[in-house]
């Protein structure tokens, strides 16, 4: 047993490393050992607490003191006054929006409070390089009770829970186990698809990167569920810690005998490699993902033959997703029953989501499902930034849809959402507020479908680019009413004719705000008017000469000095070489720029 | 570290860590020992009493009491000082605790809940 009295926790998800964490965790380094401490406080990187907007972000126990937002020098300031004085750093505690410090948030902020913990519930809270932690936490009991079962009644409890896929379409993964489990075959497979590639979505990053071993053990119990002897782990190259922390587990597991010949003295053999993504989007379609396993170039074929009949190299093949796998062991640990406690009927458990966009608290956070948007967005995201009106939620990234701010009361589940015409998808959710043009959101959107197209089937490889350059047109002001018939044809003839979900799920973008924003669509053709005054061509900044007090700024930051006027003079923008930029709206301190939408004429060039 | 090939190797491993994790002080504990490690009691040798302290909660199991440390609580003439709080009763406050005197303090004051009269300092809110 070593001598440790205070354990700081910190931080170490993708987005408190890039706030700077690493420094944050070596001022805490040098500064214990400075007071010969470096012995009695032990340093922890965990895997992503969830509320990335705060970070960096370290917790320090025994007391369970939540501290964010730090730098070096705060580090400094917490030993010399909370670890050594057992003072509490007011400065760096966490404000509630009344404005009072709250040490310890997990108890008493509903970012936390309101949130159900299956799937995250060790990130945080182990060291996810470390198999012991995980053991303590009862990891890789799940294993050794599933073992002692038949493959069948280990398939009939994921069943009966009515676990999901969290992939986000939603199929019964104990049906595919079933499925699996009935081929006949000398060889099958299991692969984790960990290809992640929404946009603004970062779950299954998290879960390997914070606990790689419920990943491994949920393999594991699927592989002896349905009778395979080898796994992949299909991860992006993008992710390199997830991919380090994933290696080290994969390791320990196989020293522990979790993974390899004979698991826990059963005759039960079974390993797992790591399969490196191929840097495209469509290598998380299932078909496309084994053809880049088996090393030709990710591209889909016609489903089906279904993966679970013919998959790796024509072996059944159970593909699921990091956040299905990570239900696993939970489920086999405490039994169907508990786990339909949480959600609905339907949609029985938690979901994983990534907040993202205009919500004053981004981050990860895990709810049951059933949860209301407005209870996600207002409650645990904490409303909209600055306060102004919620425009709409895309869920499910360039597959899914967005939900117009008047469906808030909306629970979240699979079918709830899909009947809005948007998606549960794989976690993604963006918050968007009355800045955001949704004809802007939708080009987005196929801007990157038309990018990541594989270019095997024609209604995608072409339509998508079509549609791109209709909405490209109707942003720039040059769009007519007979484009947005011939958007929304091709939209529906693309969807049909497509050959996997990539190009199936395209159009959606498109469709979901055409079906709830058509009118934003309009004001573009008819009037030229960007309603949220987002899209350059349709808009023009203007000075109020009553306002402006001549006081220089924006002329100085103007880029391509298109500002004009004397000192203590108003000011004016000439419109025929403003590029639009924004820069003088930001520096104005005076509220005398503002944008207007149509654009105003060009003047006449003064000779 | 051989392979596990039981629930009751797994079940050994998971209690030797959990007692580790929950000192990190999880919710639910009885107690905590505060060891005062200002410079005039590592001086005094309060690491030495600080790791007795930690080896003799672990010996008798004593997963529900924490240990953590706090500067001076200035009464460095009587250093190395321990303060020990205990759920519902008053914080006692022992000094010269040599390691020795340290697991007496955890035997007694710990796990029989008699306070250790001859080496208390102070008794109830400094």
């Amino acid at each position: 047993m070593s001598l440790t009295t205070s354990t700081i926790l910190i931080c170490a998800g993708g987005a408190c490393i890039s706030a700077g964490e690493k420094s944050v965790k070596d001022a805490f380094e040098e500064e214990l050992k400075k007071y010969g401490l470096d012995e009695a406080v032990r340093i922890i990187e965990t895997g992503c607490m969830g509320a990335c907007t705060l970070g960096p972000i370290a917790v320090i126990y025994p007391d369970g003191v939540f501290y964010q937002k730090l730098t070096p020098e705060a580090a400094k300031e917490i030993v010399e006054e909370h670890i050594l004085k057992g003072r509490i750093v007011e400065k760096y505690l966490y404000r509630a929006p009344e404005g009072k410090p709250v040490p310890k948030v997990h108890e008493e902020v509903p970012f936390f409070k309101k949130q159900v913990k299956i799937v995250t519930r060790n990130l945080g809270i182990i060291d996810p390089t470390k198999i012991e932690e995980y053991i303590a936490r009862d990891g890789y009991f799940a294993l050794a009770k599933a073992l002692q079962m038949k493959p069948e009644d280990v398939i009939k409890e994921i069943k009966d829970s009515g676990l999901r896929g969290r992939g986000g379409a939603g199929f019964p993964t104990g049906l595919k186990w079933e499925f699996a489990a009935k081929q006949k075959a000398e060889k099958k497979f299991v692969v984790c698809n960990a290809d992640e590639g929404d946009p603004g979505a970062f779950m299954d990053r998290s879960v390997l990167e914070g606990d790689p071993h419920a990943v491994i053990e949920g393999m594991a119990i699927a592989a002896y569920a349905v009778g395979a002897q080898k796994g992949f782990v299909y991860v992006r190259a993008e992710y390199p810690l997830a991919i380090e922390r994933l290696s080290i587990a994969l390791e320990q597991a196989r020293e522990y005998g979790f993974l390899g010949e004979n698991i826990m003295g059963t005759n039960f053999s079974f390993d797992i490699e790591i399969r490196i993504g191929a840097g495209a989007f469509v290598c998380g379609e299932e078909t496309a993902l084994m053809a880049s396993i088996e090393g030709e170039r990710g591209q889909p074929r016609v489903k089906p033959p279904y993966p679970v009949e013919k998959g790796l190299w024509g072996y059944p093949t159970v593909i699921n997703n990091v956040e299905t796998l990570a239900n696993v062991p939970w489920i086999i640990r405490n039994g169907a029953k508990e786990f339909r406690k949480y959600g609905t009927e339907s949609s029985p458990g938690t979901k994983v989501f990534a907040l993202a966009g205009k919500v004053k608290n981004t981050g990860l956070v895990e709810v049951p499902m059933g949860i209301t948007l407005r209870e996600l967005i207002y409650e645990i995201g904490g409303g909209i930034v600055g306060d102004k009106k919620l425009k709409a939620i895309q869920t499910g990234g360039p597959s899914g849809g967005c939900i117009p701010a008047e469906y808030i009361d909306t629970p979240v589940d699979f079918e709830s959402l899909q009947k809005l015409g948007a998606i549960m998808g794989s976690g993604g959710m963006i918050v968007m507020d009355e800045d955001d043009c949704m004809v802007d959101v939708a080009r987005f959107f196929l801007e990157f479908t038309v990018e990541e197209s594989c270019g095997k089937c024609t209604p995608c490889r072409e339509g998508t680019k079509k549609m791109l350059e209709i909405l490209e047109k109707i942003t720039s002001g040059e769009g007519t009413e007979e484009d947005i018939e011939e958007l929304e044809k091709l939209a529906n003839v693309i969807k049909d004719t497509s050959l996997c979900g990539l190009g199936q799920t395209a159009p959606n973008p498109v469709l979901s705000t055409l079906r709830y924003f058509r009118d934003e669509y309009l004001a573009h053709v008819r009037e030229k008017k960007c309603p949220a005054k987002k899209c350059k061509a349709l808009i023009s900044y203007v000075i109020d000469p009553e306002k402006c007090v001549g006081c220089t700024a924006c002329a100085r930051v103007c880029p391509v000095q298109c500002i004009s006027g004397q000192v203590r003079q108003p000011h004016t923008i000439s419109q025929a070489e403003c590029v639009r930029c924004g820069s003088c709206i930001e520096v104005c301190r005076f509220g005398a720029i503002s944008k207007v939408t149509p654009a105003l004429p060009v003047e006449e060039a003064v000779e | 570290m051989g392979k596990v090939k039981s629930l009751e190797e797994l079940m050994k491993i998971k209690e030797q860590v959990l007692k580790e994790l929950q000192l990190r002080g999880e919710t639910g504990k009885r107690g905590k020992i505060t060891v005062a490690m200002g410079t005039c009691g590592i001086a005094a040798g309060a690491k030495e009493t600080l790791k007795a302290i930690v080896e003799a909660l672990s010996e008798y199991n004593v997963s529900d009491v924490s240990v953590v440390q706090s500067g001076c609580m200035g009464l460095c003439e009587v250093e190395p000082t321990v303060e020990v709080r205990l759920e519902g009763q008053e914080p006692i406050v022992y000094g010269r605790v040599t390691p020795e005197n340290a697991r007496r303090i955890v035997k007694m004051h710990i796990l029989e809940g008699r306070v250790v009269e001859d080496m208390v300092i102070r008794r109830g809110e400094a």
